[in-house]
């Protein structure tokens, strides 16, 4: 919310700058935002009046004024405003001035006659930021020869406060100044609100339908308004240094007393009310065409101001347009409700509003200001428009009108939340200022709450309160104590945070990346994964939610690619998003992608491309660090995924991930034109580890046996070595793959794999007839299995 | 006889002459070897007078000696002309980079999450994590923020549908920890959160790590002692100044904003402080009794105090990164600054 400060202080006066003013509501929790000057500088402007108007002679659309600055002759000067008059006082900028923008005021002559200053429009002042029409027109009261930033007391700020939601009962300058007057320990000079008397009897019919949303509504009939007048210019000054442009007076005065106690108010064109005023929820489907031009169809829980014929405005939220005052209106039916704050909580945002009234009413509108309001508008509005007030028409809802809370508050707990014992006076005290009646007893404060504070209901709204005002920054420090108590600690499994840096000293760098990613993305890798589609993305490309890490890592790439850098490696960890929602899975996994050359480009390395058996190698790196023989590797197919450069990793037999290079396709449907190596792995496999168990050292000599076998070429090896495995003894120590071959000497469509076994008993030396046994054992096997021949 | 000294001095020449090892060896041979020419004078010894053999003997066994000591200093000699060929001839060029793979590193984010992790963990806070797709109960309702609460427009939200939406702040997490542990409670919850805003200083997802202590007589000085402690560790600062500004959150009460003292400008007022001299860093506060009901905690018997922070703010804060954008472009240039 935006206010005048000089406005403010009318209200009250502190003696504090304004800085000092701001830094006092900040600290108390009312943020200041902003402090802007309310008109840029400039001087030699004073108060003038226009004594004499004529025709230039030679420009149709210019005038020859006379001006009477106070300093003697009247002052010549043309003018090209359409609206000049004589009589009228105006802004008057003397030879000399300078105007905002830097601009100076020179002798000139116009069309040959000599001009001797300027009369001003708001713009040329720097009072409205679009083109005024036509010049300033002052009061005629205005003093002439007055400098005229005195006069409109322009030396003011606009101070922007930003109050959380709790703090309704600032939305006003009287709500401000109440709470500036408890942190001063001052009294506020409000303006007291005097009834005004009706000259005609003349109400209208209302019916409160839902006294429970509307536990009070009062309206009053005035008559014979002249919406044509001229708001004063006090008032649009006001409102231009709370941030709200002048519309026309009957607008107006609603949003001045709005801004000034709090109450949002609605004007109705009596033309316009059939029958009777009718506060009761909509009918479902029910149309309304609000005051912004907007069609909108009802919803049944939506509490709407009707007449006979229909809906007429969203209560506490924006009139209709066909209800509204127009330049025709003549009688005008003026509303001043209450609503309670869950009737219109919602309500705007629903609709696509948020309005001025909406946003006070949800926090909660002072429950006893509606009378108040009405009067001082009515007050207002007879000084401008002129106008018969007829009675106020008063319905209320008893059972349903908020009462005073009463809330305790004990010293002990009082103490205890704060750290310190505050002294009883001192509380008794800031309660008392912050208008709530206190009972002070033995041991605790029983208050009444202000009808203006919707915020306060329980204790620790209480001690909050007593907390602000004493000042947070004057209640103690201190450390929390506990008592020391050792924490369970798996030593068995490997921290996130290991696994980050295993990654790192891999040469990766650590990407984050969305977790919602481009659907056409998502789809071009993964063509069946199901994910959560946010209903309001920010855009389409961000709008659905990740099932894999791989969308992301991809989209790093492609930055890093387009920005020259040729060698990528990145990782992620993060949750993974799949299936429906209703049978949703949030899985955290470590991803990881690498492109370009095997290591940097260097004066000594092999500048060979990265391949599936650097970034498997990678992987290993990570797996050894938990659980390294409950992995598998399997070839599979995965969408995303080079069908011949794919595997599926198995973690003690359940999938846990997927390794490979990015499927040429998919590549080529990206626009890549550099081969991707990619994987993925859930971090719950990873993060399981073991603890070391130790196993004695042979004394005893090993025995090493190399064989090389010739088998088909497409056999994975993990087959031959599943199958040594399963007859190399209990002994084995070590399984060495040294050469995988094909080539010369090998038969088309075979290779020779190598391997290098070493056994080793923990208690005795082995001998060679029982290795020789163990051999023959995995050569016939593998035979008969595998096929596999050893080779000579 | 008479020839010794001519013999010597041819020998000298010779050795001094000699440009390798094996030439020396060849000398010593030549000269002292089993029949060498020295070795020869001294076998001819018999042949000459007895009284003249001892002073004949000492001579030829001096040249002897004087030649063998000759022959081991000019060895010693190249042997070191060798090595130092040697070592001329492998000379690297140390300045050359090393090979291998260089290191990657942890993003900022990252490095500034574990920080704030290690400094609470060390204290006997643990660290707890829950789900990002949260439903409303648990990222609203269970904090106290009703449907149509006004606060719910402090932070947009992006939703899947009526119920369920990405969360907000990693609060829920709290509420799942109160839900299953008795106090005392001691966490912190790092984690990715989610506002749907977007501009030059918000990004639609973003980090945050909350903390929650819940114990018996947990008092607003806890607090702010805590806090306190936590910055001026943070920052490496023991004279940042701190302040607590009054504020509001549903799900706290009291409930403080907390502002430190410009780390940029030293409360001078710059352009990152817009002229305050103060930074808004974090908010806190007691844990409000309407979040102690919902995870069946005694509010009678305990309380307890909240706090929240932006990772990106302090990482921004700590590190002098001026774009909140480039922590999520992953840009090479930019992440390899924080290895």
């Amino acid at each position: 919310m935006k206010f005048s400060e000089q406005w403010l202080r009318d209200w009250i006066s502190p003696a504090l700058d304004t800085q000092a003013l701001a830094d006092q509501l900040t600290m108390a929790g009312l943020e200041i935002d902003a402090i802007e000057p309310v008109a840029s500088a400039f001087h030699g402007v004073v108060v003038a009046e226009v004594v004499d108007k004529a025709p230039h002679p030679d420009a149709d659309k210019l005038n020859v004024c006379r001006v009477d600055d106070g300093s003697g002759e009247p002052v010549q000067v043309v003018c090209g405003a359409p609206n000049v008059a004589v009589g009228q006082k105006v802004p008057f900028a003397r030879v000399g001035a300078v105007l905002p923008g830097d601009f100076t005021i020179k002798k000139a002559k116009l069309r040959g006659v000599e001009s001797c200053g300027m009369v001003c429009s708001a713009s040329e002042l720097g009072l409205e930021e679009e083109t005024s029409e036509g010049i300033l027109e002052l009061p005629t009261s205005a003093p002439i020869g007055e400098n005229f930033r005195r006069f409109m007391g322009l030396d003011d700020h606009t101070i922007e406060v930003d109050l959380t939601p709790n703090r309704g009962d600032c939305l006003s300058l009287k709500g401000l100044a109440r709470e500036v007057g408890v942190l001063n320990r001052l009294p506020v000079e409000g303006s007291d609100i005097a009834p005004v008397p009706n000259t005609h009897e003349l109400g209208f019919p209302v019916r409160v339908e839902d006294g429970e949303r509307c536990p009070r509504y009062i309206g009053r009939l005035i008559k014979g308004v002249d919406v044509t007048a001229e708001t004063p210019l006090w008032m649009t000054e006001r409102l231009r240094r709370s941030g709200v442009r002048s519309i026309d007076p009957v607008v107006d005065v609603t949003n001045y007393v709005m801004l000034e106690i709090g109450q949002p108010l609605h004007a109705f064109d009596l033309a316009n009310l059939h029958g009777a005023v009718i506060v009761r929820l909509a009918r479902e489907g029910e149309r309304l065409v609000l005051l912004d031009g907007q069609d909108i169809t009802l919803d049944a829980d939506t509490l709407v101001i009707a007449d006979e014929r229909g809906p007429l405005a969203i209560a506490g939220v924006m009139g209709g347009e066909h209800s509204g005052v127009s330049a025709q209106t003549r009688d005008i039916f003026l509303e001043a409700a209450f609503f309670a704050p869950l009737a219109i909580a919602g309500q705007a945002r629903r609709y696509g509003l948020h309005t001025d009234a909406s946003h006070r009413f949800e926090r909660g509108v002072d429950t006893d200001l509606a009378r108040d309001a009405a009067e001082r508008a009515t007050a207002l509005l007879l000084a401008i428009t002129g106008g018969e007030p007829g009675p106020l028409v008063v319905v209320e809802d008893a059972d349903h009108l908020p009462v005073a809370l009463s809330v305790t508050l004990r010293e002990k707990r009082l103490t205890q939340a704060l750290g310190k014992p505050l002294a009883d006076d001192e509380v008794t005290e800031i309660l008392q200022r912050l208008g709530m009646t206190v009972d002070k007893r033995a041991g605790e404060w029983t208050v009444r709450v202000p009808s203006w504070r919707f915020d306060i209901a329980i204790e620790e709204d209480l001690i909050e309160e007593v907390a602000r005002i004493h000042g947070y920054n004057r209640l103690p420090v201190r450390r929390p104590a506990a008592r020391l108590a050792l924490r369970a600690n798996q030593e068995g499994n490997v921290p996130l945070s290991r696994l980050r840096r295993q990654m790192a000293s891999r040469g990766y760098q650590e990407a984050i990346t969305y977790s919602f990613v481009a659907p056409e993305l998502q789809r071009a890798m993964f063509p069946e994964a199901m994910s959560p589609v946010l209903a309001n993305p920010i855009s389409s490309d961000l709008s659905v939610m990740r099932a894999s890490l791989f969308p992301g890592l991809v989209r790093a790439m492609q930055h890093n690619l387009n920005r020259q850098q040729t060698r990528v490696r990145l990782f992620e960890t993060g949750l993974t998003f799949r299936g429906p929602l209703d049978d949703l899975h949030q899985i955290p996994m470590l991803g990881a992608l690498a492109c370009g050359s095997c290591e940097p480009e260097g004066w000594s390395g092999d500048n060979r491309l990265a391949d599936f058996f650097d970034i498997k190698g990678d992987l290993e790196s990570l797996l050894m660090l938990g659980e390294d023989d409950a992995w598998r590797f399997e070839p599979a197919l995965h969408p995303a995924l080079h069908p011949g450069q794919c595997a599926k990793v198995l973690h003690r037999g359940e999938e846990a991930g997927w390794i490979g290079t990015l499927h040429p396709a998919v590549r080529a449907a990206l626009g890549l034109k550099v081969d991707a190596l990619l994987f993925e792995i859930r971090l719950d496999a990873l993060t399981q580890g073991r603890v070391p168990a130790f196993t004695p050292l042979s004394r005893h000599p090993e025995v090493r046996r190399d064989l090389a076998f010739l088998v088909d070429a497409d056999l994975p090896v993990q087959a031959l070595l599943d199958t040594i495995a399963g007859q190399a003894g209990e002994w084995l120590a070590e399984s060495r793959l040294f050469d995988v071959y094909r080539g010369q000497g090998v038969p088309e469509g075979s290779k020779s794999v190598a391997l290098g076994l070493t056994w080793q008993h923990p208690s005795r030396t082995l001998n060679d007839e029982e290795i020789n046994q163990l051999v023959d054992a995995i050569v016939t096997e593998s035979r008969q299995h595998l096929g596999a021949e050893l080779r000579g | 006889m008479d020839h010794l000294p001519t013999l010597v001095t041819e020998a000298r020449q010779a050795i001094q002459a000699a440009d390798s090892i094996s030439a020396l060896d060849a000398l010593r041979v030549r000269y002292l070897g089993k029949k060498g020419e020295i070795t020869a004078l001294l076998k001819g010894l018999g042949k000459l007078a007895a009284a003249e053999r001892p002073a004949a003997g000492e001579r030829i066994n001096e040249a002897k000696q004087a030649l063998g000591q000759e022959l081991e200093e000019r060895r010693h000699t190249l042997e070191k002309a060798d090595l130092e060929a040697r070592l001329a001839a492998e000379r690297l060029d140390v300045t050359l980079p090393g090979r291998g793979q260089p290191s990657g590193g942890l993003h900022p984010v990252t490095l500034t999450l574990e920080r704030i992790e290690g400094l609470f963990t060390r204290i006997g806070f643990d660290v707890a994590v829950g789900p990002e797709i949260e439903d409303d109960y648990h990222n609203f309702e269970a904090l106290n923020i009703p449907a149509h609460h006004p606060a719910r427009g402090m932070a947009d939200t992006f939703y899947f549908d009526a119920t369920r939406l990405l969360r907000t702040h990693t609060s829920p997490v709290q509420v799942r920890t109160m839900k299953e542990c008795e106090p005392p409670i001691r966490i912190v919850c790092p984690g990715r959160v989610y506002r749907s805003d977007s501009d030059l200083t918000h990004t639609p997802m973003f980090h945050q790590v909350e903390g929650l202590l819940v114990d018996e007589d947990v008092s607003f000085a806890d607090l702010k002692g805590t806090i306190e402690d936590f910055l001026h560790a943070f920052f490496e600062r023991d004279d940042l100044s701190v302040r607590f500004r009054p504020s509001y959150f549903p799900f706290t009460e009291p409930s403080a904003e907390v502002d430190i003292q410009c780390v940029m400008c030293a409360g001078d007022g710059c352009r990152v402080c817009s002229h305050s001299g103060w930074l808004e860093v974090m908010g806190c506060g007691m844990v409000h009794p309407e979040v102690f009901r919902h995870s069946g905690i005694d509010a009678e018997r305990y309380t307890g105090f909240a706090f929240g922070m932006g990772a990106e703010r302090l990482a921004m804060l700590r590190y002098g990164v001026n774009d909140l954008r480039l922590f999520f472009d992953n840009d090479l240039r930019f992440l390899r600054q924080f290895a």
